[in-house]
């Protein structure tokens, strides 16, 4: 997976990002952070989807979730330019 | 689960857009709400199901309350007619006969209703446009309220009290210009034409019928209380004018319904919270008769939607959630339009009933029937939902039970909570029964001989799939 644009972003602690690229701003909720941030160090997505699930309440397998969030930046074209389809 | 962790929500992302606020617009419904009159979402979930029509009585009476006080201050000579069409489930219109309404119904069906509820037949209003040759009989032995919609129907009424020796009174729907737009004029004799004049001489003119009242409903949501005062004061003078060339004194003045409840309409730039309370409307009528010459006829009133709105609420619960492709969020739960017929035209309220402390956003919400345009909501500002999570929608006192309907889906239980809190069953949950009990299969299609036609068909097509010459 390209992540390469990850690194151009201006992601704030409340959940506010902003694309130098395109000058448009997101608002992303706390579990997007979490994933965002952990996408940008480099980790991998069980890596995220298990420290996900050790740090939530949460009754089930978020890996469908992580996924649909990844094809949401995607579309968003915020991840690089492989998801530029 | 362990509760000391944060509730999972689903990771989201959201462009953010710019664009301007409405001057008067107000917050979403994003408190959560876990109980309806004390009575905890939950257990009525629970106990009855969900989807679930909630009627609140404690509410209900309050807004009779409302009405009634504003008619003894502005118009005490006045009665309320309980509009059977806006919410006509049994325990509903018996409150507002409790409280002194008549029952105002608009088909032989309606009617029918009311009789077997106890009313008796002259305490029923009979409006509509569309009466049979049965039911005005019954109405008439009966000593309904009648109001005339057109000519056929005059002429038919005539008849029968020739035929049955009686001479009951008739009154006329008037349909008049109030200033509002768009003009009801579908519905009775128009006034502004002189047809209403010509209505009126046909029953004094007559040796079998009596004039009775005037009759007239501007509309429906009609959010200018001074409409009414137009409307009350064009009836009062025909009525006045009906006296001084024909002689006959018209014996009430129905004005009708159309006040506007609480709910937004989906056109509607303002929200429904902002509309005139009951007190504006009757007091403009009350200000308009005052002003008049002639005699004081009773006044009566339909007014439905906005007695019964706010006491009605559907409880759904989330089936599940999806992130569409153009990034918008949506949910779709258990209650569609098969139920909510009025989300074709109102903006009804969402709330959550779990906490909305997550990300709050534009989400779509779509009902569980297999149809694209099963959609409740547009947008609406929600915080994350999961399924089995409840939503309250209302309000859906109005027109949303009566206009429900069995779609794919049947109809749901409905239940009153009283003034002590208690829970009481109003409508039981439907079965199948109730929708295939009218059927009729033909013999000729019984499922032996249609099975054995299927079989017979699928032979043959086995046979063209094996390359085998059918002849």
């Amino acid at each position: 997976m390209d992540t390469s644009h990850l690194g151009l972003l201006a992601i704030s602690d409340t959940g506010f990002v902003f694309d130098p690229r395109t000058g448009h701003s997101y608002t992303v909720n706390s579990t997007g952070l979490t994933l965002l941030r952990g996408l940008k160090q480099g980790l991998t997505l069980p890596q995220i989807r298990d420290s996900l699930g050790a740090t939530h309440d949460c009754s089930y397998d978020v890996s469908t979730d992580l996924g649909t969030f990844i094809k949401t930046l995607e579309n968003y074209q915020l991840l690089g330019n492989s998801g530029q389809g | 689960m362990n509760s000391s962790k944060p509730r999972y929500e689903v990771p989201t992302i959201v462009r953010n857009a710019s664009g301007l606020m409405n001057k008067v617009g107000h917050r979403g419904s994003l408190e959560s709400r876990t109980q309806i009159d004390g009575v905890d979402v939950d257990s009525l979930i629970k106990d009855f199901g969900s989807p679930l029509f909630v009627f609140s009585e404690g509410t209900l009476n309050r807004s009779i309350d409302e009405a009634r006080l504003a008619l003894e201050k502005h118009l005490p000579q006045s009665q309320l007619c309980w509009s059977y069409k806006t919410n006509y489930l049994g325990a509903i219109c018996a409150i507002f006969h409790r409280s002194g309404s008549l029952a105002e119904v608009v088909s032989g069906m309606e009617y029918e209703k009311a009789r077997r509820l106890g009313v008796p037949g002259n305490q029923i209003v009979f409006n509509g446009p569309a009466k049979s040759e049965a039911e005005l009989q019954r109405a008439i032995q009966e000593g309904a309220i009648i109001h005339a919609d057109h000519f056929e129907e005059l002429r038919l009424i005539e008849r029968i009290a020739q035929a049955a020796r009686t001479r009951p009174k008739v009154g006329l729907r008037v349909a008049l210009d109030a200033g509002i737009v768009p003009r009801w004029d579908r519905f009775g004799f128009s006034l502004e034409s002189g047809v209403a004049e010509q209505a009126a001489r046909f029953i004094t003119d007559s040796p079998h019928i009596e004039l009775g009242g005037l009759h007239t409903h501007i509309g429906t949501y009609i959010v200018d209380p001074r409409a009414y005062g137009r409307a009350a004061t064009k009836l009062a003078e025909f009525a006045e004018y009906i006296e001084a060339t024909l002689g006959c004194r018209p014996t009430h003045l129905d004005l009708g319904g159309g006040f506007a409840s609480t709910n937004s309409l989906a056109t509607q730039y303002q929200s429904g919270a902002l509309v005139p309370r009951q007190e504006e409307y009757i007091r403009e009528i009350g200000r308009a008769l005052a002003q008049q010459r002639g005699a004081k006829l009773p006044v009566y009133l339909e007014t439905g939607r906005a007695l019964v709105d706010d006491c009605g609420t559907l409880v759904s619960t989330v089936l599940a959630s999806k992130r569409l492709p153009t990034g918008r969020n949506s949910i779709v739960i258990d209650a569609g339009v098969n139920l909510l017929f009025t989300a074709w035209w109102y903006r009804l309220e969402l709330q959550p009933c779990c906490p909305s402390d997550g990300f709050i956003e534009d989400t779509t919400v779509y009902g569980p029937l297999c149809m694209n345009i099963d959609c409740v909501r547009e947008s609406v500002a929600l915080p994350p939902l999961s399924a089995g999570d409840a939503v309250l929608i209302r309000p859906v006192g109005a027109y949303t039970f009566t206009q429900s309907m069995q779609f794919i889906h049947l109809r749901p239980a409905c239940v009153l909570i009283s003034e002590s809190g208690d829970v009481e069953l109003i409508r039981r949950k439907e079965t199948l029964e109730d929708l295939i009990g009218p059927e009729i299969v033909p013999e000729r299609l019984a499922i032996e001989r249609a099975r054995s036609n299927l079989s017979d068909h699928h032979d043959g097509l086995r046979d063209v799939r094996s390359g085998a010459v059918v002849q």
